[in-house]
């Protein structure tokens, strides 16, 4: 065992140390800012990892279908890219969700719509955990609001995509891949030999060996009973996954009257705004979720029912998506509000305080 | 067997006993048949993987006895890129039609042979989309019918029929590149060869094997089997001249 190993890094940089140390296979990407330090970070360290594939394919759906073929061979792969990179790989999500095929997603966020701006972002939330691509599909989705959180929610969705032969996607934005920040990173994965893959997924397309039969990965269900099975199959699954892998962290949530749902970026100032409140007599808390998808729904359940809860509010750096998964759960129980920016303008805590003081 | 007859002709092993979905006198059965015979004589059915397209061959995994993966429109090249850069010792091979590989696929073929990915491409090229019901193909000739250029294609609306051998074997990535025909039994013997060939030159890694297969569509034509032989002969093959573009093996044999 080797010691603490802490660097300080900037957090794509942090990103791609971590999917290293996670026993990546492949990574197959296109550049696009604010993200391309992933890649560029990548090659850099090829030479000390021969047994990896880092490969910039010619473009973004190339790259997503590379994923399909490394992921299905066994692998376990990475692509990254920003929002109109990411819209570019929908198709190729949505056929990676149907043939369950183990793959992680990052998407580093710039402002939108179209080509929007270079600037950080959190308007791609509905992409992320509505589906995205077409078809009832879902894809694990992790917030990290921090460098050091890249670097464990890297580890984190690697392994979860392997647990459950499902896309997980990284949902950061362009201030957290470009800011640097004191880490702790983990030592390296065991090195997975071509046999340790075929017995960790015997479902992989690797060659038929051994007398057990061809392995197949499609996601064409031509006959309507077949894919509607098959839907059945993938709720079961993603039903299974909202009992696990539910994640999502309190900060003064026990006593707080005013609930701020915050993700990301956003978090960080709003647990400013916290603390800011709190030194004014404001019973205020935060829930962050972590994962996105499957979303905190039994938490905010919980506050929905509390009788001193008076409000919610979401904060994010969009016009207003998450804040549409909270109003689902409170169901008109307590008023539901939005605040944001967009385009890459960031709300300091004083703008938040001042909007929640308005609603109050 | 019979005591006293000797079997001469049998189906191989790898190509499964399934019915297939193929119209009567359609050349993709007898393109699947070659191909598993070249794996079953190789002894390569459990060191090969399979990339179908989407189109008519989407089932060819139905029919092969091996690993396949089925991959989105067009991006077949990119799925067996990943696989191949995974399991870089592996046979693989895709498995693409006109729309897929010419159309929606250029960019993936053209990047794939660029970079010699040492895989193969089976390049179908009927000149219409057989699945989608005889849509014009980007291989379409100039003047031909189709339910999308119902007057006969008009290359000056449309642009020019694609002659992908003729592209890729510009592509220093590519090592292998012949445009073969499947409609005469002797033609289908020199087909079996040039697979053979396009597998040992993938095994040796020198880079891309891509084979283009003139091929028919009686049902998308709207004509009778043996009719769709004459168009492949008299009118495809004009167009799509046959043999080897490129091979890199030539010198030192």
């Amino acid at each position: 065992m080797s010691k603490k190993e802490i660097a300080f890094m900037k957090g794509n940089e942090a990103l791609a140390e971590a999917a290293l140390r996670a026993g990546m296979t492949g990574y197959y990407g296109y550049p696009i800012t604010p993200q391309s330090e992933i890649m560029e970070y990548l090659t850099r360290q090829a030479p000390e990892y021969p047994n990896v594939t880092i490969l910039q394919a010619e473009s973004e759906v190339a790259s997503v279908n590379m994923l399909y073929g490394a992921g299905g061979a066994g692998g376990r792969v990475m692509t990254s890219s920003s929002s109109p990179g990411y819209s570019l790989m929908q198709e190729g999500v949505s056929y990676i969700a149907c043939a369950e095929i183990p793959s992680v997603f990052v998407n580093v966020q710039r402002g939108g719509p179209g080509l929007g701006t270079i600037q950080p972002s959190q308007g791609d939330y509905f992409q992320a955990v509505k589906g995205g691509g077409h078809g009832d599909y879902r894809v694990i989705v992790f917030a990290p609001n921090s460098v050091q959180e890249m670097v464990d929610h890297t580890i984190l969705a690697f392994d979860l995509a392997d647990k459950w032969r499902n896309p997980a996607l990284i949902l950061t934005d362009g201030a957290i891949g470009q800011m640097m920040e004191k880490i702790e990173l983990p030592e390296h994965y065991k090195f997975r030999s071509t046999e340790d893959m075929r017995a960790e997924k015997p479902w992989a397309t690797n060659g038929r060996k051994d007398g057990r039969k061809k392995n197949l990965l499609t996601s064409l269900n031509i006959k309507s009973e077949d894919m509607e099975r098959k839907n059945h199959e993938l709720q079961a699954k993603y039903a299974k996954i909202c009992d696990e892998e539910v994640r999502y962290e309190s900060y003064h949530l026990d006593d707080a009257d005013i609930i701020i749902s915050a993700y990301g970026l956003s978090s960080r100032i709003c647990k400013k705004v916290v603390d800011i409140g709190r030194e004014q007599g404001m019973k205020v808390g935060l829930l962050r979720p972590i994962t996105l998808w499957p979303f905190p729904s039994k938490k905010i359940d919980e506050l929905a029912k509390k009788e001193n809860v008076k409000l919610f509010m979401s904060i994010e750096m969009s016009v207003g998506q998450m804040v549409e998964d909270v109003k689902l759960v409170v169901n008109g129980r307590k008023p539901v509000h939005h605040y944001g920016k967009t385009g890459g303008i960031i709300f300091t805590a004083e703008d938040v305080l001042n909007q929640i003081k308005a609603k109050i | 067997m019979k005591d006293g007859y000797e079997l001469v002709y049998k189906r191989p092993a790898t190509l499964l006993d399934a019915r297939m979905h193929y119209c009567p006198g359609c050349f993709h059965s007898t393109m699947h048949k070659i191909i598993m015979e070249v794996v079953e004589e190789m002894g390569i059915e459990e060191d090969t993987i399979g990339v179908s397209p989407v189109g008519c061959s989407v089932f060819a995994y139905n029919y092969m006895d091996i690993d396949f993966q089925q991959a989105a429109h067009g991006r077949a090249c990119a799925v067996a890129t990943g696989i191949k850069r995974s399991l870089p010792d592996k046979f693989v091979f895709t498995y693409q039609g006109d729309g897929d590989l010419a159309a929606i696929g250029t960019a993936e073929t053209i990047h794939s042979c660029n970079r010699g990915e040492n895989f193969t491409i089976f390049f179908i090229n009927n000149a219409i989309y057989g699945m989608t019901g005889g849509q014009m193909a980007p291989t379409t000739l100039e003047g031909q019918k189709t339910s999308t250029s119902p007057y006969g294609r008009d290359i000056k609306n449309v642009g020019h029929p694609l002659r992908m051998a003729e592209m890729v074997s510009q592509l220093p990535g590519v090592a292998y590149c012949e445009r073969l025909v499947l409609n005469t039994p002797a033609n289908v013997r020199k087909a079996k060869k040039s697979i053979k060939k396009a597998f040992e030159i993938q095994k040796q890694g020198l880079g891309m094997t891509f084979l283009e297969v003139v091929s028919n569509c009686p049902s998308g034509w709207k004509c009778s089997p043996v009719e769709s032989l004459d168009f492949v002969g008299e009118d495809m093959l004009k167009y799509y001249p046959l043999g080897v573009k490129k091979d890199v093996t030539a010198n030192s044999n």
